[in-house]
């Protein structure tokens, strides 16, 4: 885990190294009105979307990556 | 919960979440098990730089599932779930923190998480780091003496990349690590057909990545892809992809439906029916090779609108879920194992 920690202190420090970097953005901020809408989001109902991950969750092996933290065990 | 929500947050990740209250009844019954319950989550601002969270779940459980049924007695029980946030926004970053205590008579699951969502590059980009450490306490039920724990450390990193005035693009990593108690204190493993305790290892590493598309179509309409691959060092190998469509209809409706695949290989030391004892067994289906399928739908109502002041909305999600076992057989028949599931959720959201 110590890999872990040491690759996401570095990531930390050249993102905030990044941030004062100047990039033009190619789609303007007025431009971002249909990306802004709420059924653009990964995820608009927090609950909802726990309760789908956590069936998920306690039956498949996978976990991870999918913007939703579980909680609990609730298995067998 | 409300942490990992914004760790895959949209372009505009620097905006606090909106005030919010949710009240939701939730439901699963499929495969022998009925778990439902209620679900409250309030989200309020103070000022402009912090927004505070508290969410409260309950899970009534009834358990007669095959692992049950085949080596003990269907049994209910009831989980109850407690978190609390907190946002706050500093210029381009969102930074958000979460705790929750999960509690049920044979287990309780303590988590904290941390996650950073940073605008880059004139908010084109947004990047994200998180992570959460849980510390779980296995016990088991009409034995006091039995406790055991488990930690599990979780490590996210994520972009999201604006790709058009239409189309957004995110790619997300996690990587999970576990050392304790990772078996069940009830579950049995079969050597030549006679029940064993199941062991498994006291360690686990797994990395996952998802890449996720989401594009506005028509006029009122959204389309969203995703795969996610996954590996573990027990040797599970899965694939999820799901696909989603949302389209507005009227000025009070919107409607979504979606379909999602999953499947997986089986861990290295899983088998349905071992034929020599080895030092970990499992007859564990979620170890299994299986896939399962949802079709799902949801429509959610605007129910009064008060614009820039207030909004409540009425929302029913129902998925159908079907799991195929291609390793693990129904030892009361001998066939190889499928379920059919449905899922239900039923909510309000008031948003102020």
């Amino acid at each position: 885990m110590k890999a872990y920690r040491i690759a996401s202190g570095s990531l930390l420090a050249a993102l905030l190294l990044l941030a004062g970097c100047s990039v033009e953005p190619w789609v303007k901020p007025y431009e971002r009105e249909r990306l802004a809408d709420p059924i653009m989001k990964p995820s608009r109902d927090a609950l909802a979307d726990k309760h789908h991950e956590h069936v998920y969750d306690v039956r498949e092996g996978a976990r991870g990556a999918t913007g939703v933290q579980g909680g609990g065990c609730g298995c067998n | 919960m409300l942490g990992g929500v914004l760790a895959t947050a949209n372009a505009e990740a620097a905006d606090l979440p909106e005030d919010r209250a949710d009240f939701m009844y939730h439901s699963y019954i499929g495969g022998g098990v009925v778990a439902n319950g209620p679900a409250v989550l309030v989200r309020k601002g103070l000022g402009d730089e912090v927004s505070l969270s508290a969410s409260y779940y309950v899970d009534m459980v009834s358990n007669a599932s095959i692992d049950v049924v085949t080596t003990a007695s269907p049994y209910r029980e009831r989980r109850e779930e407690t978190a609390v946030g907190a946002d706050y926004v500093y210029r381009d970053a969102l930074i958000s923190a979460v705790a929750s205590r999960s509690s049920e008579p044979d287990y309780t699951a303590d988590s904290a998480s941390l996650d950073v969502a940073q605008d880059l590059f004139g908010g084109m980009t947004t990047v994200n780091l998180g992570y959460s450490h849980g510390w779980d306490t296995v016990g088991k039920t009409r034995d006091p003496s039995f406790s055991k724990p488990a930690d599990h450390w979780q490590y996210r990193l994520g972009a999201t990349q604006i790709l058009t005035p239409r189309w957004l693009m995110s790619l997300n990593f996690e990587a999970v690590a576990d050392n304790g108690f990772l078996a069940s204190p009830y579950r049995a493993a079969l050597v030549f057909g006679a029940a064993v305790p199941e062991v498994d290892p006291s360690t686990r590493t797994s990395r996952a990545a998802t890449l996720r598309v989401a594009g506005s179509v028509g006029a009122n309409g959204a389309v969203r892809a995703e795969y996610r691959y996954f590996w573990d060092t027990w040797d599970i190998h899965a694939r999820t992809t799901e696909l989603g469509y949302s389209q507005y209809v009227g000025k009070q409706w919107l409607v979504d439906g979606f379909g999602r695949y999953y499947s997986q290989t089986h861990a290295l030391f899983y088998s349905n029916d071992f034929t020599s004892e080895m030092t970990y067994m499992s007859r564990n289906r979620q170890l299994s090779t299986f896939n399962d399928l949802g079709i799902g739908a949801k429509a959610t109502y605007s129910i009064v609108r008060e614009p820039a002041r207030y909004e409540i909305k009425g929302t029913a999600a129902f998925e159908r879920l079907r799991f195929h076992y291609s390793d693990f057989t129904d030892v009361r028949t001998g066939g190889l194992y499928s379920f059919n599931a449905n899922v239900l959720e039923l909510f309000v959201t008031a948003t102020f």
